[in-house]
């Protein structure tokens, strides 16, 4: 596979690579999200209706993603090969998406055992539950791995991460959540898919002046 | 040295029309509006919503430096983009607290989710408090001016976003003022909205063009001294 599309699949199937052969971040993240869930099992009273352990659900996620993408250019940074990449004959744009997708690999495959998790300690799984888990996790790891290269850039990164991303995020959590909760997950739903076309279309335009110096 | 004083001279005409613009505004509010059926609080009316349009207007306008440095590499508007930010963190700060008293003296409580305005502008100033944070994080430099652009970016598209997020997830509590028909104001009470809205743009654009003038002062002090050290 040659040309933009080709670009991206080497650079992502790269970063997959590098995990699975070093194993650092999937783990941790699969972990996290398990044991933030067994947290909500206490936090949350008996009594306590379905609709808060969904809400509970979304904030794991959010979190776990939150962890995962403070990796997003470790494998880089600690080897200085940010420069490398950046001076590949490669469109700029290319890295944010490979680095998205990647993102959004690690993202999926700890969702599964978040959701299995959250199926066995909590409550029902709905299509519209799973639907919105897909919507969001794309608006996730695009302006993730954005603001992920930002927070690179300053001089408190891991610190600043989180604080570039959770308001951004806010109107995801908002479509998730009601999406999962609602009778008619239709508009929120589509609210979701809004946003991960808009902010994927700003974040593909605006990466390359992020990494450029 | 013409040169370094037409600015300022702009800056002190527009300071000293802001001032009477806001004592006019302030004179208006209280002996020309009527008071209406809600009663005195509802004068605060005259500040909260221009302080808040103010802001919105205030954020844009570094969103347009901000495109303006990433599309025409124009030197000094990042700069310019940074300023209107800050600014506009200030009115936003300024429409949370009056926002927050309207909402006491109208419905009880200091805050309420309820209220779409409110909750919007939360979003909104947690997410440009940030961007002093990143910015100042980063060493300054091309590198910096980039990415304080391109989050600048972000902020105004993420404002009608949160605006759409937030009525998704509300109830509707927030009197609506305007709607598709046209204010519902009597003329006088519309007439006074409109003054203190130019005043709040007026001392928006002087406090603006003041920490412009002293940030610029700032650089060419810094450049001289490097200049006469070297």
């Amino acid at each position: 596979m040659n040309g933009y599309f080709g670009d991206v699949v080497t650079l992502a199937v790269k970063d997959l690579r590098l995990e699975l052969r070093a194993r650092d971040t999937l783990p941790a993240m699969a972990l996290f999200v398990l044991s933030t869930m067994t947290i909500f099992h206490f936090a949350l009273p008996s009594g306590s209706s379905d609709n808060a352990a969904l809400g509970l659900l979304w904030i794991a996620i959010l979190f776990t993603a939150l962890l995962g993408l403070t990796r997003t250019y470790a494998p880089e940074r600690e080897q200085s090969m940010f420069d490398g990449l950046l001076l590949s004959p490669v469109d700029r744009s290319a890295i944010w998406l490979a680095k998205t997708v990647a993102a959004l690999a690690f993202l999926a495959a700890v969702e599964v055992v978040a959701l299995l998790a959250f199926w066995l300690f909590f409550a029902h799984i709905g299509w519209s539950l799973l639907a919105a888990v897909a919507l969001a996790d794309i608006g996730l790891c695009a302006v993730g791995a954005l603001v992920a290269a930002m927070a690179t850039a300053s001089r408190s990164r891991e610190l600043i991460l989180p604080l570039l991303l959770l308001p951004l995020t806010i109107p995801v959590i908002v479509g998730a959540v009601g999406a999962s909760v609602a009778d008619d997950p239709g508009k929120y739903l589509a609210f979701l898919a809004m946003y991960d076309a808009i902010f994927g279309v700003i974040a593909w335009a605006t990466f390359e002046y992020v990494v450029a110096e | 040295m013409k040169k370094l004083i037409a600015p300022l001279d702009n800056a002190v005409g527009l300071a000293l029309l802001a001032t009477l613009l806001i004592g006019v505004a302030t004179a208006m509010t209280f002996f020309y509006a009527p008071v209406d059926e809600d009663g005195l609080n509802q004068k605060i009316f005259y500040f909260h919503v221009p302080i808040a349009l103010t802001a919105y207007a205030t954020f844009g306008w570094g969103a347009w430096k901000a495109l303006v440095h990433l599309w025409k590499k124009k030197p000094g508007a990042d700069l310019e983009s940074y300023v209107a930010i800050h600014q506009g963190t200030i009115f936003g700060s300024l429409t949370l607290i009056t926002g927050s008293i309207w909402a006491k003296l109208r419905w009880g409580h200091w805050w309420l989710w309820g209220e779409q305005e409110l909750v919007l502008f939360l979003v909104i100033f947690l997410f440009y408090c940030t961007y002093f944070m990143l910015r100042y994080s980063i060493e300054a430099g091309p590198r910096r001016a980039n990415i304080s652009a391109v989050y600048a970016l972000f902020g105004v598209v993420l404002i009608p976003i949160s605006f759409l997020a937030i009525r998704l997830a509300e109830n509707y509590i927030h009197p609506i003022a305007f709607t598709t028909n046209g204010p519902q104001m009597a003329g006088s009470q519309f007439g006074t909205f409109l003054v203190c809205l130019v005043a709040m743009f007026a001392l928006a654009g002087a406090l603006y063009r003041l920490e412009l003038l002293g940030k610029r002062l700032d650089t060419k002090l810094r450049d001289l001294r490097e200049l006469v050290l070297s």
